[in-house]
């Protein structure tokens, strides 16, 4: 026992893996061995297999899957380490999910810098996505809020690296996917906040041309902005949806509770539950869902930047064939344009998701070298699995946002090509220089196959 | 609030119940090997909400130091109603069997330890006539198997041990413990092919904390383990010595 671990899987390995796998549930990849990793003093597991950090395993595609090679499950790591009350500066390791530092900080007046639609991902995950939120126009990306952080490689032991330290390492590591070592803790700053509630306001509007009027007005006096777009609405109403802005509540006399329990969608679906006719039905019915053009409320913070995360499992209504993710970010220059050519590319197949979400991101520039957010706007949506006749139309979408100077999001991502990842995404090669000879993942051998 | 002392706190089980005394804002006394370790269960822990948490770095088998590291747990806390013992190791078979050295050692940790731990707790808290004591044992010690009695010789007298020693103190109002816990995937057993009886540390942490706050007295953990090891304990010996479990 403990001499290292086999790399060829068994039968019984298989079934003991199943819990291993992406939020969108494709593709599969099926790992030689999962390692548990408890401290941040141990040693990397001694095998000759490629070795990959999973989290909780909200990456939508294969960015956190190795397919025949070890993933280090992290949530064991996840202790606080140090928290400065008057500062906010917060240590933990890597394995602390967002949610965890909520029920510490909420109550000390402290909030995360930046927020993604779910608040149960690692702090490493966070890091190695460099996750944004509603308030990319404001703050930028998660990993402009980390201080520093400790990183475990296969040649160079526990190093530390921040802005001084270790820069053009620490730069990798902002959005490196995990490739460039194990992170085992983390410095981030959190913001200050009267209370946990939001004030916030959703707004009606008719088409796209509204959107980019209420973004520009919005993005000024509110911290929080990001938009619901009915996917399947064509012609006058094309890019019709619902604005939601909001900002961190001032003083109240009574707070908000957070609403609603939470439930677990059972079981996996026989069937995807995500039909043109079910889509076409619940998409009109949202963006009536309120009379007024203008709502107005003073909401907890669970429900106004998670609302997803009241339902457990989510991803299981879209059956075991599981759903495609695509999220991607067009240049300022031509925003209006291109969103426009997607919406219709999606509209025309009839397919497409419940929630559809539109957002302009602003001039905050991560220093990630495979970050994903830049100037400009981003249209995320799901996708539930028609095997090929998806793919045709990802690949259709990927044309329009290359061509738009854009960028397709890897941690959403199940199927680029090689040759749009490169173009996306420059630095790469810069980026290569720091990935941990022994680490890899699904995602890279796939996009790099063909460099 | 509750003045806590935890052996072994850096066991994955330990962790997970300390996390609940902490919420509760107890106060905890922790004590582990590992030094850098033992630090960050500790900050974690006040962080958590724990009123006091302080550590003393300690190797449980040196058992002339157990009276000191007691008394020191109730002077800085300022008194001691809890005790957890959690620390333990898993035996290699194999190794115990080929020599007695090792035999002895795992005897030494997993036993003679607790033992010791237990003598000079019991007597505190019998002049008290109040506290808890709760310590982590094995389904192991409910019957000797070849794959590791050696392991299950230890928690079986662990287990004995602590029958007596509730029978002893129920006069003096003082709740003894016994957690039998079945398979849990920790550290400890990273080697292990898991299978749909195994725990996560997060189930049976969280049942020791609630044995301890139900004042229970035996538990199996998780619960089905008490019907398997019914089953087990009743097969004849002539049959059991035939089976392969």
């Amino acid at each position: 026992m403990g001499d290292g671990i086999d790399c060829r899987w068994t039968p019984l390995a298989r079934h003991l893996m199943k819990d291993y796998v992406s939020w969108g549930r494709y593709p599969k990849a099926i790992p030689a061995a999962v390692h548990r990793v408890h401290w941040t003093d141990e040693l990397l597991p001694n095998t000759t297999c490629s070795l990959l950090p999973y989290g909780n395993g909200r990456s939508y595609g294969d960015s956190c899957l190795n397919d025949g090679g070890v993933l280090l499950d992290m949530r064991d790591l996840n202790r606080m380490l140090s928290f400065d009350r008057s500062t906010g500066v917060l240590r933990c390791e890597a394995g602390v999910l967002l949610a965890d530092i909520l029920v510490l900080a909420v109550p000390m007046g402290w909030f995360l810098p930046v927020t993604p639609g779910t608040r149960f991902v690692t702090v490493g995950g966070a890091i190695a996505n460099d996750v944004h939120g509603k308030n990319h126009h404001r703050t930028g990306t998660f990993g402009q809020h980390v201080l520093g952080m400790a990183l475990r490689r296969s040649d160079r032991g526990i190093v530390l690296c921040s802005a001084t330290e270790n820069t053009e390492l620490f730069h990798a590591t902002i959005g490196g996917l995990g490739l460039t070592g194990v992170i085992l803790w983390a410095e981030i700053r959190l913001r200050p906040i009267a209370n946990h509630a939001v004030d916030s306001e959703t707004i009606r509007f008719p088409n796209l041309d509204a959107f980019f009027d209420l973004s520009s007005e919005s993005d000024r006096d509110y911290e929080y902005t990001v938009a619901w777009v009915d996917c399947l609405a064509r012609g006058n109403a094309l890019g019709r949806g619902l604005f939601m802005r909001g900002s961190h509540a001032a003083p109240q006399e009574r707070l908000p509770a957070p609403s609603g329990r939470t439930r677990s969608f059972p079981v996996d679906m026989p069937f995807p539950l995500v039909n043109a006719w079910s889509l076409r039905a619940f998409n009109n019915l949202y963006y009536r869902k309120q009379l007024a053009r203008v709502h107005r409320s003073i909401t907890h913070y669970k429900s106004f930047f998670f609302p997803l995360d009241n339902i457990l499992h989510w991803n299981r209504l879209y059956g075991r064939r599981g759903f495609l993710q695509y999220q991607c970010v067009v240049s300022p220059e031509s925003a209006k344009e291109s969103v426009r050519a997607l919406l219709e590319a999606i509209a025309t197949a009839r397919s497409g998701s419940f929630l559809s979400v539109l957002k302009v991101f602003g001039n905050r520039f991560s220093p990630g070298l495979l970050s994903f957010p830049r100037p400009g706007v981003t249209l995320a949506l799901d996708f539930p699995n028609q095997g090929r006749r998806t793919l045709d139309l990802l690949d259709q979408l990927d044309r329009i946002v290359a061509s738009a100077g854009g960028a397709v999001y890897p941690a959403k991502d199940a199927r680029m090509s090689g040759e749009h990842f490169l173009q996306y995404f420059p630095r790469w090669k810069e980026f290569q220089r720091h990935i941990d000879p022994r680490f890899s993942s699904s995602f890279w051998r796939r996009i790099t196959t063909r460099i | 609030m509750r003045h806590i002392l935890i052996i072994g706190a850096t066991s994955a089980i330990a962790e997970v119940t300390a996390r609940r005394f902490a919420r509760d804002g107890d106060r905890l006394y922790l004590v582990a090997r590992n030094p850098e370790r033992l630090e960050s269960v500790a900050s974690d822990l006040r962080l958590c909400g724990a009123t006091q948490v302080e550590t003393m770095v300690m190797d449980v088998n040196g058992t002339d130091r157990h009276v000191e590291m007691i008394a020191q747990a109730e002077t800085v806390m300022g008194g001691l109603d809890t005790v957890l013992i959690a620390h333990g190791t898993l035996s290699n078979q194999q190794a115990c069997e080929a020599s007695f050295k090792e035999t002895l050692r795992e005897l030494q940790t997993n036993c003679l330890s607790v033992i010791s731990l237990l003598t000079h707790v019991a007597n505190c808290f019998e002049t008290k006539k109040r506290g808890t004591i709760a310590v982590i044992s094995s389904v192991a010690g409910d019957r000797g198997r070849k794959s590791n009695y050696v392991y299950g010789t230890a928690k079986a007298a662990v287990s004995v041990f602590l029958q007596g020693l509730r029978n002893r103190l129920y006069r003096s109002g003082v709740n003894v413990i016994t957690i039998k816990a079945g398979f849990v995937d920790t550290p400890m057993t990273a080697d292990f092919c898991k299978g749909f009886l195994w725990a996560s540390s997060e189930k049976v942490g969280n049942g020791i904390y609630r044995s301890i706050q139900r004042k229970r007295d035996e538990v199996y953990l998780p619960w089905f383990w008490r019907w398997i090891m019914l089953v087990i304990r009743l097969l004849p010996e002539g049959v059991f010595k035939k089976t392969n479990i």
